[in-house]
């Protein structure tokens, strides 16, 4: 890995967005000026199954085309998924681990393994259904993980957002304020240890 | 005792199949293989076989069927040529990856387009990456002991593939030929019976075939599967060895003929082989050393014994009976150049793509193909490389 | 050679894998406890249930468990939590609450 390159990981169930969320990263990295890759470990789709995904994004082209095994940072959509897969595996211990649960980091750090980093977390569920009227936790996680990593500029990325959801959303404006509020008060509320 | 017989080819392995009487024949017609369940219907008929008959709606139900029969603990048989197995390709792999030792006689014509029913090799050469065995015969005599040799083959525990024996479609399916059959309680024995060690229908031990394999464990069943191919040459030389104990008629992976002193030589498959033997023996009268390779296997491919058949050789042409479309090349070239790669001295190589959906091969002709490697031992030159041979020009063709 | 699921994982070498991933047995779809993956988890309110039994074909994964005509409770290790039974119930019998382990 170049000392210039971020290597994240994402683990959610199927259909809750973890995918659509690292590829709204790599969007926005994109737009930011930065070499990308966004892409789930396919399978035989399963509502609900354990999934992976895995970001790349770096100042110069990303030309490895296999899984991340040694991330920087985790993303853990879903904390149920903390009893059943090793989410820490491998991860860097100067990186960190953000994890959408209403619990804080210490209470989740003995649920790792021993893993030694930065526990974030973030409660996700509360957030979007305050914002977004029901469980959507992507675009929280989203706005988590770049404020943890800050691999991207965080005033950029809203404005970036905010494009892309008026882009997204064009024959819904009245849903982008909700996911800029969404946005906006994850980055403040993600709470780390 | 042999029987002396005249049959075609078709006739030759309904009536093998008649012989061992198959658990399943799943059945849909397709020239030039048509004969081969319509003569099977009539031996169902007069109830000479207890074959379960099974009429389908498509070549790609007649290999569901027998993957279905096989899975069973059945052994099942089916027959086609051309579109009907492009319309199994599915089916085959499965069959292949799913480990079921499944007989198919592939009458081979060239597959579209421009429709044509002729003979080529275009059909199983299309199917060559299937993980099915892949048997070819010169005549109706050798369709006939390819056939009876199948199954043993097949069913083989280190081996579990299925196997295609294939033979030129028309030129011998529908020729009638001078043929030794055996008799059918010597052929029963021969075969002998089919008991895999697992099956669906036995009730006191439950079996699942074909679950979806999650890509952790997808890679491990493929190479234990390209493992039994390669293990398959063992068996096929055990069964051949056999087989020639049995019935006095010798098999291997290729004929030699004329081998041993030549210093021109052809490699190629099927009914070609006679008419370039007739060849050889008038070269050979003028003093000229030219030889055959007459391969048999192909699938299994026997990489190093086709080298070192070749290695003392000056110059080869490779026939190939399929256009490959690779523009260098045909299936057969393509493989003999990988098998004599590791030569310390290799023959002059090239290619001669000819008989293409149905056009004739003479004596003439491949003579032309002698001269033109007598020629390049002369010059020392290979020239060019990848050549047709029997097409009309309007400019003069090197064959 | 094992062919028994419960000896099938992803430490198995390919030499002693089951040839084709053949399985001598039936029905290990049982053994997967797909339960593992709900977020959501459905609760049944005996009270209200009518015993109309709506719910259990719409089930896709037979998590409803149907004995001499009338229902039991859920079967949690292979319900995935997707709702559809909360969705159709005539009688507002079930009701979703968010997982704890």
């Amino acid at each position: 890995m170049s000392s210039t390159m971020t290597e994240i990981r994402w683990h959610g169930r199927g259909g809750q967005g973890a995918k659509t969320a690292c590829l709204l990263l790599a969007d926005a990295a994109f737009a930011s000026g930065k070499y990308v890759q966004g892409f789930p470990e396919y399978g035989p789709e399963r509502m609900g199954a354990p999934i992976t995904a895995y970001n790349r994004i770096s100042d110069t082209p990303c030309t490895i085309h296999s899984n991340i095994y040694e991330p920087n940072y985790v993303v853990v959509v879903d904390e149920s998924l903390l009893s059943t897969v090793d989410v820490t595996a491998g991860l860097d211990p100067e990186g960190a681990i953000v994890v959408n649960t209403s619990q804080s980091p210490e209470a989740i750090r003995p649920l790792l393994r021993g893993y030694p980093g930065r526990v974030y977390t973030i409660d996700a569920r509360t957030i979007s259904e305050k914002h977004l009227g029901g469980y959507f936790p992507n675009t929280p996680m989203l706005a988590a993980i770049v404020q943890v990593s800050r691999v991207l500029d965080t005033g950029r990325f809203i404005a970036d957002m905010e494009a892309s959801f008026r882009h997204k959303f064009a024959t819904k404006p009245q849903v982008i304020q909700g996911n800029m509020n969404c946005l906006i008060q994850s980055m403040k509320e993600v709470h780390g240890a | 005792m042999s029987i002396r017989e005249r049959l075609s080819g078709n006739e030759a392995i309904a009536y093998a199949m008649r012989q061992i009487d198959p658990d399943v024949f799943a059945a849909f017609p397709i020239t030039p293989s048509t004969e081969i369940p319509q003569y099977f219907a009539q031996y169902v008929a007069n109830g000479q076989v207890n074959t379960e008959y099974v009429t389908v709606e498509s070549e790609h139900s007649s290999m569901s069927t027998c993957v279905g029969a096989a899975a069973a603990g059945a052994r099942a048989v089916t027959a086609t040529s051309s579109c009907g197995l492009a319309f199994m390709y599915e089916m085959l792999y499965v069959a292949a990856s799913a480990r079921l030792p499944i007989t198919l006689a592939c009458v081979n014509r060239a597959l579209t387009g421009p429709i044509n029913i002729n003979n080529d090799h275009s059909d199983s050469m299309g199917a060559r990456d299937t993980g099915w065995l892949q048997i070819y015969a010169e005549n109706n005599q050798e369709a006939y002991d390819n056939y009876l040799q199948a199954m043993r083959i097949s069913e083989d525990p280190r081996v579990r593939l299925p196997i295609m024996i294939c033979q030129d479609g028309f030129i011998t399916s529908h020729a009638v030929e001078n043929i030794l059959l055996e008799e059918d309680a010597a052929v029963k024995a021969f075969v002998g019976e089919y008991n895999p060690e697992n099956y669906l229908l036995k009730h006191d031990n439950p079996l699942a075939v074909g679950p979806y394999d999650t890509c952790p464990y997808c890679m491990e069943h493929k190479v234990q599967q390209a493992m039994a191919m390669k293990a398959a040459k063992e068996v096929v030389l055990e069964v051949a060895a056999d087989f020639e104990r049995t019935f006095g008629r010798k098999y291997g992976f290729f004929e030699c003929y004329e081998m041993e002193d030549a210093e021109v030589a052809l490699v190629l498959m099927g009914s070609t082989a006679g008419t370039a033997k007739a060849c050889i023996r008038k070269l050979r009268a003028q003093g000229i050393k030219a030889g055959l390779i007459k391969l048999r296997v192909f699938r299994p491919f026997p990489m190093e014994e086709l080298a070192a058949a070749l290695s003392h050789v000056k110059a080869v042409a490779v026939m190939d009976k399929s256009e490959g479309n690779s523009g260098c090349g045909g299936p057969l070239f393509a493989e003999t150049c990988a098998a004599c790669y590791d030569l310390p001295v290799r023959p002059m190589l090239i290619n001669v793509v000819y008989g293409l959906a149905g056009r004739d091969c003479r004596v003439e002709d491949v003579e032309k193909v002698y001269r033109h490697l007598l020629g390049m031992v002369e010059t020392g030159q290979t020239g060019p490389r990848y050549l047709h041979m029997g097409q009309r020009s309007n400019v003069e063709e090197v064959l | 050679m094992s062919r028994s699921a419960k000896d099938i994982n992803e430490l198995i070498p390919w030499q002693e894998i089951s040839p084709g991933g053949e399985i001598c047995e039936g029905g290990t779809a049982r053994l997967v406890h797909t339960g593992e993956w709900r977020s959501d988890v459905p609760v049944w309110e005996r009270d209200k249930c009518k015993q109309c039994l709506l719910c259990a074909p719409f089930c896709p994964d037979s998590s409803i468990p149907v004995t001499d005509g009338k229902r039991g409770d859920f079967d949690l290790d292979h319900c995935k939590g997707c709702g559809i039974c909360w969705k159709v119930c005539p009688f507002q019998a079930i009701h979703m609450e968010k997982e704890v382990r």
